[in-house]
């Protein structure tokens, strides 16, 4: 490849490294099968001429988009809008929007015990309530945390892996981590017996399951959000600190007069991008409590999923409908995402 | 470099000319200290924890490292015997081993010297402990639990559909990003459409359609629908289209099919792409559980994060497998993590996805 003109060279120095070892150890057999894929394509160039070759590059990947995504879209639709037991749309008899009026079928919306689908609505609940906290919590920290990593400190490379690690860890072992923490006789309680307070049974009391199901969750992607503020940050240009520092202002006054107004579109993507993950929050809270104690932490993600997988009469239906529900508030919120990301650019 | 020109907040400290630390320094020391301790405690205690043995984690409150108490054979004894320090009423301190309790009072014997028998009030006794790694946690799944099973299904649904979606995405977006072709504005309005629809949201449909291709409890069924991710096609279109275009006619000057252009010429360029992207997809696939959990129902094709949610359930009382299988599962992404943390946090920066 020596003959490549420097310009042609990769000019973003992202990942150099990794695509060394990455070339390194895929190269070989992938290239073999690669090559053997040469001639069936070049014949195919033949029949349809270069140009349209651009299709069959597109083609697989559509196929995947086409069964995994469009296809199931409209099933989804066919699924909420028949009933019955069976799994296959054409076995299912139409039922009109009668799942829909089932879920919505509500004394009041505020009380999900009077609704005939409580827990339905009980996720919807705790799910509004847990994205209240979490977004809240996730922004203030990582804000917080974006700015101080942004401050001229030693090891700072250091402290933003400290603060990234857990985004990585899978959510399976992040909540097993905090159980481990939070259970009767562990950690949090040793503590607070040496203190010379009472043991508590965190996931006993509905209120500190709540707590502890929106701490653990900032507390894994936290990092995340700090990387795009932290990005976010960095981009402000040098030369408006360095005016501010020749008029002697002070640092609140910098903040809050050039840090934050210029931070604020990074922060509607982060606000955006919360309220989108935490509306889907299911496999954390999940593992950590079960959704309970009783339903005091089940999430409408874990309402679908059981309907339709885990409860006796696999009510794919109701799950559909319920999922065309939850599909439609994140449509909002993606359009919301759309807005926020083209005033960015802006 | 941009964290050269980087002024911060505090701007005044240049190149380490001591001026006097401002309180805000301190406190942001402080506020990256209970940070640290914070973030990396929970993952540390977890990792010392899973190193102590079964009576060990019983113990309340917890010690901090790996204690165990020491077991010695005594000549004339079928059963190894725990050791005590045993302060006797002559004043002396002796290590006794317990041969049994009756009541308030312990029956010891001395392991070097077996023919001497003492009776000894249980107050008057300590255990002798010794740090000691309880690597049985770890070694005891293998054979227990069909743990190496699981870890083999994960390695391979991580591998596999990171291989196809390396494959299937940069053909993709080779595809958008090299042709002018009728169609081109619906397709990648289709791209930007699936981005939009989470699993989450279709989770029953897509169940239907792993089961009519036949593929339930199977690993393919985990593998194949996540394997076009339209976060990918992007990812790699925004990169090839900075690639020149001369590089792609000098090639077709030289009579090079298009498919050689694609892989000789294209994909060797868009390799810090690809390196991200592979990153990423190994996090997304090591960690998945929402749809494997649907789909995945016989204990024999679990992955490490269904067996492990499984058996949180039934292991309830025995946390020091639980707590080694986590470990385990956590040692791949702690690897990916320290050798390329610079690589994951330049693209999560740059693109803004995880």
């Amino acid at each position: 490849m020596s003959d490549i003109p420097s310009a042609a060279r990769p000019q973003r120095g992202l990942a150099n490294g990794a695509a060394a070892w990455l070339g390194g150890v895929a190269a070989l057999p992938v290239g073999v099968a690669l090559q053997l894929l040469d001639p069936p394509m070049r014949w195919m160039q033949r029949m349809i001429g270069a140009r349209r070759m651009a299709y069959v590059f597109l083609l697989p990947n559509f196929v995947f988009f086409g069964l995994f995504v469009f296809l199931p879209i409209g099933i989804n639709v066919v699924f909420s809008v028949t009933g019955g037991t069976a799994l296959f749309p054409s076995q299912r008899p139409y039922v009109g929007a009668e799942q829909f009026a089932y879920l919505f079928d509500c004394g009041s919306y505020l009380d999900p015990s009077s609704c005939r689908e409580d827990h339905f609505w009980r996720g919807v609940a705790n799910t509004a309530k847990f994205i209240v906290f979490q977004v809240t919590a996730m922004v203030l920290f990582s804000l917080v945390t974006a700015l101080v990593l942004n401050m001229k400190i030693r090891g700072r490379g250091f402290f933003r892996a400290v603060y990234f690690f857990p985004v990585l860890l899978s959510p399976v072992v992040v909540a097993l981590i905090w159980k481990w923490i939070l259970q009767r006789d562990g950690l949090l309680n040793a503590a607070i017996t040496t203190l010379g307070g009472q043991k508590i049974l965190f996931f006993v009391d509905p209120s500190w399951a709540m707590f502890w199901a929106v701490f653990v969750s900032v507390w894994a992607h936290m990092g995340f959000y700090t990387l795009i503020l932290l990005a976010g940050l960095q981009a402000i240009p040098a030369d408006l600190y360095e005016a501010a520092e020749m008029d002697a202002t002070p640092r609140w006054r910098v903040l809050i007069r050039i840090t934050l107004p210029l931070l604020w579109p990074n922060m509607i993507v982060v606000i955006v991008l919360a309220l989108i993950k935490g509306a889907q929050t299911f496999d954390e809270v999940f593992v950590l409590t079960g959704g309970g104690p009783g339903t005091a932490t089940l999430m409408v993600v874990q309402y679908i999923y059981e309907t339709a997988f885990s409860s006796q009469v696999q009510n794919f239906g109701l799950a559909a409908a319920a999922s065309v529900v939850l599909g439609v508030v994140l449509f909002g919120l993606t359009l919301l995402q759309f807005a926020a990301a083209r005033r960015k650019e802006v | 470099m941009a964290t050269m020109r980087l002024s911060s907040l505090l701007g005044q400290r240049r190149n380490g000319q001591g001026r006097p630390l401002h309180w805000t320094d301190v406190a942001a020391y402080i506020y990256l200290a209970v940070g640290v301790v914070l973030m990396f405690g929970p993952v540390l205690w977890l990792v010392m924890s899973s190193f102590k043995t079964q009576s060990a984690l019983l113990e309340f409150p917890p010690s901090a490292l790996p204690f165990a108490q020491v077991e010695v054979t005594v000549p004339g004894q079928s059963q190894k015997l725990p050791l005590f320090r045993v302060a006797l009423p002559d004043g002396t301190v002796r290590e006794l081993a317990q041969l049994r309790r009756i009541g308030l009072i312990a029956q010891m014997i001395d392991p070097a010297d077996p023919s001497q028998q003492f009776r000894v009030a249980l107050d008057k006794r300590e255990p002798v402990r010794r740090i000691a790694l309880a690597t049985e946690n770890y070694s005891e799944p293998l054979q227990r639990f069909a743990f190496l099973r699981f870890l083999s299904n994960s390695v391979f649904v991580t591998v596999v559909a990171t291989l196809i979606t390396l494959l299937i995405n940069s053909m993709a977006a080779y595809g958008l990003a090299v042709y002018q072709f009728p169609g081109k504005q619906a397709a990648t309005l289709a791209v930007i459409g699936t981005l939009m629809i989470p699993m989450t949201i279709i989770l029953v449909p897509v169940y239907l359609v792993v089961t009519e291709l036949g593929l339930t409890n199977s690993l393919w069924a985990v593998i194949l629908p996540g394997a076009a991710t339209p976060t990918g096609v992007f990812l790699l279109r925004q990169y090839m289209l900075t690639l020149p275009k001369d590089l792609i006619e000098a090639a077709r000057m030289d009579k090079a099919s298009e498919w050689q252009i694609y892989w000789r010429i294209v994909m060797p360029l868009t390799l810090p792409a690809l390196a991200v992207l592979a990153i990423f997809s190994i996090m997304w696939r090591w960690n998945e559980f929402l749809w494997p959990l649907a789909v995945l129902t016989k204990t024999e094709v679990y992955t490490l994060q269904i067996a492990l949610n499984a058996f949180q359930g039934e292991l309830q009382t025995q946390w020091h497998y639980l707590l080694a299988m986590t470990v385990v599962t956590l040692i791949p992404v702690a690897l990916v993590f320290v050798f390329l943390q610079r690589f994951i946090t330049t693209g999560i920066g740059s693109t803004g996805m995880k």
